[in-house]
């Protein structure tokens, strides 16, 4: 996966034997022993890592899961207050499933600011961005299939508003609807569907995982410079430098899972949700799971009429236009230069831009009427603006600081500094 | 073989032919063996055989309202009070988002008029439809919202006492099945 000069060398006869007839043991150490990363990385690059991680757990527990979760809409409740109660760690097992959901989406979203902040996204990375995307979208719809199968209130309503998003789609939008469910309405047909491609997905997820990495790998890691790596001073080794960090991120990020699981496990759900389906009743407020929020206010914002498209279908565009939007993002952004610690304008509307997903995400938990629409259509024409105008023009208008000549004059510059102000303080 | 010239062969020879034409043999075949994997997603025979269902509405008074189940989804039958049909029709056809009937008894362009909404002349103040709002999906609430209607609590979608869409992003008025009274007090949707 190095893409280049492999520094391996068998030590014994058994690793000779096989480095000459599938050389698996080469591949790891030139990916992750030898491997050079930036010496500059800080703790906001160890979330490709712990993504890995938490891949893993959710196969892991979900696998266990599925062997005591029956995917019928007469007993897949039951089934799974089965598992809470009467399955040996059940308990456990669930609540690190459903919480690792939600984990696995706080560490995709600092993964995927912290390349918006550095501009991991531009060339020759884009691809490296696309594979990211494709990932979080296939994410998107694990997790959505996932939170159908528990066949409470939340699980049926949900899946109920999200396949009804393809009804907006003139002429063919009732057969793919009906396509999807199966049926009518959400029953029991859907379920075992769902089920079976919520196994299926995290497979898939797994292997565009490869893909990303590979792709990580043939252009190397970028860096908070955003300089490309020119020396060798400018790399340490994977390991042990890149492996303590990472492990050392991972202990932190699972104490706070662990927190979650152990001590707020419903904390992240919601009440509705232990309520049986019931196709004849729509809880009084449906939301969607705290990581969908932002793109579901985006959803309910348009509630006008854009020519020729009515609000529904308008409102449908929108919320898959915010992520697909992202896939364009390497061609959107203009600047020459990479990270936003030398872009003081984009700096400001990066951040503007964090508090403004975050202030969707607040409106999306809100209901849709009053005050809380105008908001959601304000917050959702800057999240537009942000890649659609700003990312564009800021390239042309903006004077980026002096860049440093390479990562190490970068970083003993940094600490130059702090030793003079050692020397004043004393 | 070497030493044969490609440009002395002809432009188009048989070969090249017989590579097309197992090629769109292939492609053809692909697409046929995939259908079956597509086509199976679709409603199966079971759910898309068409159930009617017969309803006794002797019992709902006016202001009372019936849901029922049919085809997996809400029915709404309501027996309309005088208020509100009234306030129905002192809605002028301009002021609705949605002017067609949307009634399945009916012409697909019937304006949707307070009278082509309701069960027919006579019967005005029955209501009958697929209680499912047209925005995504959810079931509105009753006798709620700004027009005393129905309330869609996903997104807001506020109906009036016909059932026509007035505020809020569903784009439709509230579908009216096939169903007719098979006497006074039976009504048989499907």
């Amino acid at each position: 996966m190095s893409g280049g000069h492999s520094t391996y060398t068998p030590k014994t006869g058994l690793g000779r034997w096989m480095d000459a007839r599938l050389p698996l043991p080469r591949l790891i150490y030139d990916s992750f022993v030898a491997y050079p990363v930036p010496r500059n990385l800080n703790y906001a690059y160890t979330f490709g890592g712990i993504l890995t991680l938490m891949l893993a757990v959710q196969i892991l527990t979900g696998v266990v899961l599925a062997m005591h979760y029956a995917a019928n809409t007469e007993i897949a409740f039951a089934s799974v207050e089965k598992i809470m109660r009467d399955v040996n760690s059940g308990w456990l097992l669930r609540y690190m499933h459903a919480n690792g959901a939600s984990f696995f989406f706080i560490a995709v979203y600092v993964h995927i600011f912290r390349g918006l902040y550095y501009g991991s996204y531009k060339a020759p990375r884009e691809l490296l961005w696309i594979l990211g995307c494709i990932i979080y979208l296939l994410m998107m719809a694990t997790a959505f299939m996932g939170y159908v199968l528990p066949w409470g209130q939340m699980s049926f309503w949900g899946a109920t508003v999200i396949t009804g998003f393809f009804t907006a789609i003139p002429l063919v939008g009732d057969w793919i609807q009906q396509l999807l469910l199966g049926g009518f309405a959400v029953d029991n047909p859907t379920l075992n569907r769902f089920f079976s491609l919520h196994y299926l997905l995290p497979f898939m997820i797994a292997g565009v995982v490869v893909l990303h990495i590979w792709a990580l790998h043939v252009t190397g890691q970028t860096n908070p410079t955003g300089i490309e790596v020119k020396h060798k001073t400018d790399t340490v080794a994977f390991t042990p430098y890149a492996t303590v960090k990472d492990a050392f991120a991972m202990v932190v990020f699972l104490l706070v899972f662990a927190y979650f699981i152990f001590y707020i496990p419903n904390y992240l759900g919601h009440p509705d949700n232990y309520t049986e389906a019931n196709p004849l009743q729509t809880p009084p407020h449906i939301v969607p799971e705290w990581y969908f929020l932002p793109f579901y206010a985006i959803l309910r914002a348009i509630t006008f009429n854009i020519g020729p498209i009515d609000s529904k279908l308008g409102g449908v565009l929108a919320m898959f236009g915010s992520i697909a939007v992202l896939f364009v993002v390497p061609w959107l952004d203009t600047s020459k230069v990479r990270s936003a610690v030398y872009r003081p304008w984009y700096k400001v509307f990066f951040w503007l831009f964090v508090a403004d997903a975050i202030f969707l995400g607040w409106l999306g938990s809100n209901p849709a009427e009053g005050i809380y629409v105008a908001m959601a259509q304000a917050a959702t024409a800057y999240y537009f603006a942000f890649f659609l105008i700003i990312m564009p023009l800021l390239g042309f208008f903006e004077t980026p600081r002096r860049l440093p000549n390479s990562i190490t004059e970068a970083v003993l510059e940094k600490k130059g500094t702090a030793a003079e102000v050692r020397t004043v303080e004393s | 073989m070497s030493d044969i010239d490609s440009t002395q062969m002809p432009e188009h020879t048989r070969r090249d032919f017989l590579y097309v034409a197992t090629g769109a043999a292939g492609a053809v075949g692909a697409a046929a063996a995939l259908w079956p994997f597509i086509d199976q997603m679709r409603p199966d025979a079971s759910t898309r055989a068409l159930a009617s269902i017969q309803v006794d509405v002797s019992g709902v008074e006016p202001g009372m309202s019936l849901t029922v189940k049919w085809r997996g989804q809400p029915v709404f039958i309501r027996n309309r009070t005088e208020a509100e049909i009234e306030a129905a029709r002192q809605v002028p056809l301009s002021e609705l988002k949605d002017p067609v009937a949307r009634n399945a008894n009916l012409n697909a362009d019937a304006p949707a008029t307070d009278l082509s909404r309701s069960a027919g002349e006579g019967r005005e103040n029955w209501l009958v439809m697929i209680g499912i709002c047209t925005h995504l999906g959810c079931v509105p609430l009753g006798q709620q919202g700004d027009f005393g209607g129905w309330f869609c609590p996903c997104h807001g979608s506020h109906y009036d006492t016909a059932g026509r869409i007035r505020k809020g992003p569903a784009p439709e008025n509230m579908a009216i099945p096939t169903f007719e009274f098979i006497s006074d007090t039976v009504i048989q949707i499907g």
